[in-house]
């Protein structure tokens, strides 16, 4: 192996959350308090607490936890959706979030409208879009039902264009939300098989699924979050020891 | 700086599909689809002009000759509702696109700005109408008719101020939204839709509706179109557009600041 470069440095990020006991979120409410002189009470929440890890190019981390340990926060973060309250976060490259396959979609636009809109919204552009259309259409397997609008579509159809449109380009870093649970049992494979080969084309991965045996098969690299702070960081199968450990499942789940 | 421009250019596409987006959505399930932009104005001028050019008609003499009324009515028609609309739909921008914001990063101006670009795009189609009734009814059509883009402009600047600014305070507090209807509406009667202010006997009431932007922006607009002559030559047109101008910069200097200041907050609220 030659040299490694760095793909992704998260340096000592924290997420404050300020979860207030009832939430005042308009005019009348928060008047009404400062007359009866009420204070506004927050409950402050880290959901993220001084976590560090620098991935290399190649990486393919497993992120675990509990829920609620904060991994999906960390996801958000690097993606750029939070902004992180404290620390910093470095990343090289083209980076495909797919925390929520088809978050960009309009309900009410035909399946060939939103590929141009879920497109825009990756940043890719329209003649960029349009030369990739076949092939976003082929991989979906949508056929005619493309000019149809999205609210028809069931859960999985809906998947498989969020998936088919946002692989179109191999991203250097590729972030992964339980989205392999998606559609039928063919077209997992199918889109595990495209995730196999970007594996070999060295992307960087970033993974989170409460499916154990998939985040042992697809990742190298392993780290444990509890109560938002980093506890583990190695290679895949100590942590995964370590996490049955904590949670006492064994090997069937 | 050189940041700003870069990701302006790299989301100009998404920018450009939502405003796409929010014409082709706003028509879809209508019949008559866009014929209704010009259709609807037309109707409105219609029974404006049938209650306040004969039920409630002042017959006093104003610069604006009497039969141009319709005109006169249809300007500040489209104008206030480009304000209204945009300011409307601009508010509740980012809490409509709360689905996307949790998900994707998306610079989150881009909310905002489309639903304020594609309601001006729609103002603009409308102005068709404003074209075939003022050819049918005589319009004098000069040089100055030109001019009619600087107050359009002005407008245009002060729907992307409101709409930064009341998106911002609509995440934090939602019944900003039936304040804002209310506002709205006074903003409307002091904008001289449907009454000559020069024909106010109060003089208070007539500074106070001076000091409305809108209304100076219809002013001009409609000084251009139906005068057929120049905003610029006018001393009291030419304060009005200085007026209405510098207030719509100022707005919108304010509105992004205000923007920028709590954008990364957005999340935490909607």
């Amino acid at each position: 192996m030659g040299k490694k470069k760095v793909a992704l440095k998260v340096d000592d990020v924290s997420i404050r959350f300020n979860l207030s006991k009832e939430k005042v979120d308009n005019l009348k409410e928060l008047i009404i308090k400062k007359l009866k002189g009420e204070k506004i009470r927050f409950n402050e929440f880290w959901a993220l607490k001084n976590v560090s890890f620098t991935l290399n190019k190649g990486d393919r981390l497993g992120i675990l936890g509990l829920n609620g340990a904060g991994k999906s926060t960390l996801l958000k973060v690097i993606a750029g959706v939070y902004k992180p309250t404290s620390g910093t976060i470095t990343r090289h490259g083209h980076i495909a979030p797919m925390i929520e396959l088809g978050a960009g979609f309009d309900p009410n636009y035909t399946g060939r409208e939103n590929i141009f809109l879920y497109g825009s919204v990756l940043g890719f552009s329209r003649e960029f879009l349009e030369s990739k259309y076949d092939e976003i259409l082929e991989f979906s397997e949508l056929g005619d039902f493309i000019d149809v609008p999205i609210k028809n579509y069931s859960s999985g159809m809906k998947a498989r264009l969020g998936f088919s449109i946002a692989t179109i380009v191999e991203p250097e870093i590729l972030i992964l939300d339980e989205v392999l649970s998606v559609g039928d049992a063919k077209f997992r494979k199918k889109c595990e098989a495209k995730m196999k080969g970007m594996f070999d084309h060295g992307v960087t991965v970033l993974f989170v699924s409460h499916s154990i045996k998939q985040v042992e098969r697809l990742c190298n690299r392993g780290i444990l979050l509890e109560h938002g702070q980093l506890i583990a960081d190695g290679p895949i199968d100590e942590v995964i020891s370590l996490y049955k450990e904590k949670t006492g499942v064994d090997d069937n789940d | 700086m050189k940041k700003y421009i870069e990701s302006f250019m790299r989301y100009r596409f998404l920018l450009m599909e939502l405003i796409k987006k929010g014409i082709k959505l706003k028509y879809r399930r209508s019949y008559l689809g866009l014929i209704w932009t010009l259709l609807e104005p037309l109707l409105t001028m219609l029974v404006l002009t049938a209650v306040f050019g004969s039920l409630f008609a002042n017959h006093s003499e104003t610069k604006y000759p009497s039969s141009l009324f319709p005109i006169y009515i249809l300007c500040g028609r489209l104008l206030y509702s480009c304000f209204s609309s945009a300011s409307k739909i601009g508010m509740k921008s980012v809490r409509s696109n709360q689905a996307m914001i949790k998900k994707v990063y998306v610079p989150k101006y881009l909310y905002p700005l489309s639903s304020v670009i594609y309601n001006y795009v729609i103002f603009l189609l409308s102005l068709i109408i404003l074209a075939i009734v003022g050819i049918i009814l005589g319009i004098p059509i000069t040089w100055h008719s030109f001019e009619a883009i600087i107050p359009i402009i002005v407008l245009f600047v002060m729907c992307i101020a409101s709409a930064m600014f009341l998106s911002t305070v609509c995440v934090f507090f939602r019944d900003i939204e039936y304040l804002w209807d209310v506002i709205l509406m006074l903003i409307m009667y002091c904008s001289a839709i449907f009454y000559h202010v020069e024909n106010m006997h109060n003089e208070t009431v007539k500074f106070v509706i001076q000091l409305n932007p809108l209304y100076c922006i219809i002013e001009n607009f409609r000084y251009v179109v139906i005068l057929g002559k120049s905003i610029i030559t006018d001393p009291q047109e030419l304060w009005m557009l200085g007026y209405s101008a510098a207030f719509s910069f100022i707005a919108l200097a304010i509105g992004v600041i205000v923007f920028k200041k709590n954008q990364d907050k957005f999340i935490l609220h909607i």
